[in-house]
């Protein structure tokens, strides 16, 4: 009951000072609305880099061999990009002797990729990326084919002029009309239509669906490839751990073909969804170690600024803590008023910084192509932080004011 | 003897400031009784409030004995303090000390939120008592929607809602005019004939008339104790 009283005039200060509050608030308020908006944004990029990014871009399982790897993190320095440049292309010679001498079952594509125009009915459908791949290749990526078929593997082998075409290729070129069956131009060369694949979505605000495979030896192979070599070799194997062993098998057969000696450096990269997200594991880990010292140093100045708040109020009150007194209070009674006064105060800061937090994540998540997902246990933990920072904060004014004689208390003006 | 509400034996209270010491009260010995109205009288400084002060049990004297029913004061310490000012004592101000911020009955209710009584039975009795003062009809009222007079009985409501027993009240019409003085003496005589003990301290000889024992202190000393009507058997 005495708690219920000391939260009700908490708020009723808050109440009748908003301005001078929301001020003394702010350091609380601040502190747990970083907690909650980076917890949000780095727990929501997890998320989607692990489902969408990693998977999509990389797929479930799956790791390439290339030349270079595509994502870097860290810095790429003028000497390692002239080194990459001067490594040889994957070959199929190379791609013929892992598929021979892997054991791990897996499935291979090779890949090359080129943006080209593509027409259709005197309309251009601009800066296609046009994917030559063989017929494992949609298996590789999971890619659903949502009307029509993938190309067989005959038609791999021969290199056929058939096309499987993205959403976006419909939806642009067709008009959402059926496109199976349908002739395209590309380079010159008419392609059928056959297969058309599931809308894929967006990814960082980038559409997937702006894409097309045809056979890896099909005509347009000449203004992909480089004869003889591919861009990419995709492997599939059937789950993490023959994934794993897969990689360390191709890495020891190329270093093989390559005739690499053991102080060599690999002159081929294999990438993997892991490596993919070595970049944002290394920011994200740098944010989640610099957020409890951001927040830590707010709260401090926020607890600060609510024990002056308090003292200040101890000192306004002195008159009421000698009433108090003078009808029965115990100092146990005024120490435990004045400590969840404080709470209160510090606590409704951290319930508007939660607001704010989530508010921010939000925002974020509307105006960027960022994601943001609330964690519930951040939340808890900015609640728990504000009652603790009001507690720790309102210790010292709630017990001068425990200590303070009812007779000197009452004569205060 | 058990109708000794209060004994005081050759008390003294010593104030020290720094090299000086204030003697305000040199060896008071006093004897009230159940039901007594005791109005104590005085020049300024006399030590009149220290001593109001020590039977309330918001100080403890520098030597000498107080015995409030039964229980020797003078040895208590902090929280027993407490609980007696909480249980046995009712204080009437002269500046009424109502919580400005809190509704005429949540200050009546202040002293048994610390007497650890239950919300509604709390309720109940603060309602009894603001009624008893003649306040039942202004029970949500703040003390600044008060005029002088009520602000009193609030604090003479709030001062009776743990049945104390004693009434202590330090120049309570010091501050008010002389028709709302009367009023509050009348409210002072009808809880006295209710069986009530009054200690009440005033410089009006007017106020005063209307206990039935006058104790004048000077220097810090009893130096007279004087029946008024034929009421009170010394
Ligand atoms: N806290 C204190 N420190 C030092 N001296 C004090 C203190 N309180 C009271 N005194 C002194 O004790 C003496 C008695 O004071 P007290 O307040 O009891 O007088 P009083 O009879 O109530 O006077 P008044 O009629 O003016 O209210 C005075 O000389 C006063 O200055
Ligand atoms: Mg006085």
């Amino acid at each position: 009951m005495l708690i219920r009283d000391a939260v009700g005039m908490a708020l009723n200060t808050i109440r009748v000072q908003k301005l001078k509050s929301f001020f003394s608030l702010l350091g609380v308020l601040i502190g747990v609305t970083f907690l909650i908006a980076v917890v949000s944004i780095v727990q929501g990029m997890n998320v989607y880099m692990e489902d969408q990014f990693a998977n999509k871009l990389i797929g479930l399982n799956t790791f390439q061999l290339r030349r270079m790897s595509n994502f870097n993190s860290g810095n790429v320095t003028e000497d390692m990009w002239r080194e990459w440049q001067r490594r040889p292309r994957i070959n199929y010679q190379e791609a013929a002797y892992l598929e021979d001498n892997v054991q791990t079952p897996v499935l291979y594509s090779r890949y090359c990729s080129e943006n080209l125009d593509m027409l259709w009915d005197g309309k251009t459908a601009k800066q296609i990326d046009i994917q030559t791949a063989d017929a494992p290749y949609f298996q590789i990526k999971n890619y659903e084919i949502a009307s029509g078929r993938t190309f067989t593997p005959q038609e791999a082998k021969v290199g056929a002029a058939v096309i499987v075409v993205g959403w976006e290729i419909t939806d642009k070129l067709f008009k959402g009309a059926d496109p199976i069956g349908k002739s395209v131009m590309i380079a010159g060369i008419p392609y059928r239509v056959v297969g058309q694949i599931a809308k894929q979505g967006t990814l960082f605000g980038i559409s997937l669906d702006k894409f097309a495979v045809v056979p890896f030896d099909a005509p347009i192979h000449r203004a992909v490839c480089r004869l003889g070599f591919m861009d990419e070799l995709h492997v599939r194997a059937d789950n993490p751990a023959a994934m794993k062993l897969a990689v360390n098998e191709v890495e020891g057969l190329m270093r093989i073909q390559r005739r690499l000696k053991p102080a060599q450096e690999n002159n081929f990269a294999l990438q993997t969804a892991e490596g993919a997200l070595e970049g944002w594991n290394k920011i994200s880990a740098i944010l989640m170690t610099a957020l409890p010292a951001l927040v830590a140093i707010s709260l401090v100045v926020g607890g600060i600024v609510i024990m002056n708040i308090m003292l200040m109020a101890v000192a306004e009150r002195t008159r009421e803590i000698g009433i108090r007194k003078a009808l029965g209070a115990k100092r146990a009674d005024i120490l435990a008023q004045f400590v969840v006064e404080s709470a209160t105060l510090s606590t409704v800061g951290a319930l508007i910084g939660i607001g704010a937090g989530i508010g921010l994540a939000f925002l974020v998540r509307g105006v960027t192509p960022l994601p943001a997902a609330v964690a519930p246990w951040s939340v808890g933990l900015g609640v728990f932080l504000g009652v603790a920072v009001g507690m720790t904060a309102g210790i010292y004014p709630a017990s001068r004011a425990s200590r303070l004689d009812p007779i000197e208390a009452l004569r205060q003006e | 003897m058990s109708d000794l509400v209060i004994q005081i034996r050759d008390m003294t209270r010593t104030y020290v400031m720094g090299a000086e010491e204030v003697h305000a009260l040199r060896g008071v010995s006093l004897e009230i009784r159940r039901n007594e109205y005791v109005a104590i009288m005085g020049p300024s400084g006399s030590g009149k409030s220290t001593l109001m002060n020590m039977i309330g049990c918001l100080d403890t004297p520098s030597s000498g004995e107080y015995w409030l029913n039964g229980q020797e004061v003078s040895r208590m310490g902090d929280d027993a303090l407490a609980r007696v000012r909480n249980k046995e004592i009712g204080f009437v101000f002269q500046t009424f000390n109502l919580l400005p911020r809190a509704s005429a009955l949540q200050n009546v209710e202040l002293p048994l939120v610390y007497g650890g009584v239950g919300a509604k039975d709390r309720r109940e009795r603060s309602k009894a008592a603001l009624t008893r003062v003649g306040l039942g009809d202004r029970m949500e009222h703040r003390p600044n929607e008060l005029s002088g007079g009520q602000r009193q009985r609030v604090a003479i409501a709030r001062a009776l809602v743990n049945e104390p027993a004693i009434l202590l009240a330090d120049e309570p019409t010091g501050n008010l005019d002389s028709t709302t003085s009367e009023e509050i003496m009348r409210v002072f005589e009808s809880l006295h004939a209710q069986g009530q003990t009054i200690i009440m301290v005033t410089h009006e000889p007017d106020i005063a008339a209307h206990a039935e024992r006058t104790v004048v202190l000077k220097d810090g000393k009893v130096s007279s104790d004087t029946t008024n009507r034929r009421g009170a058997a010394a």
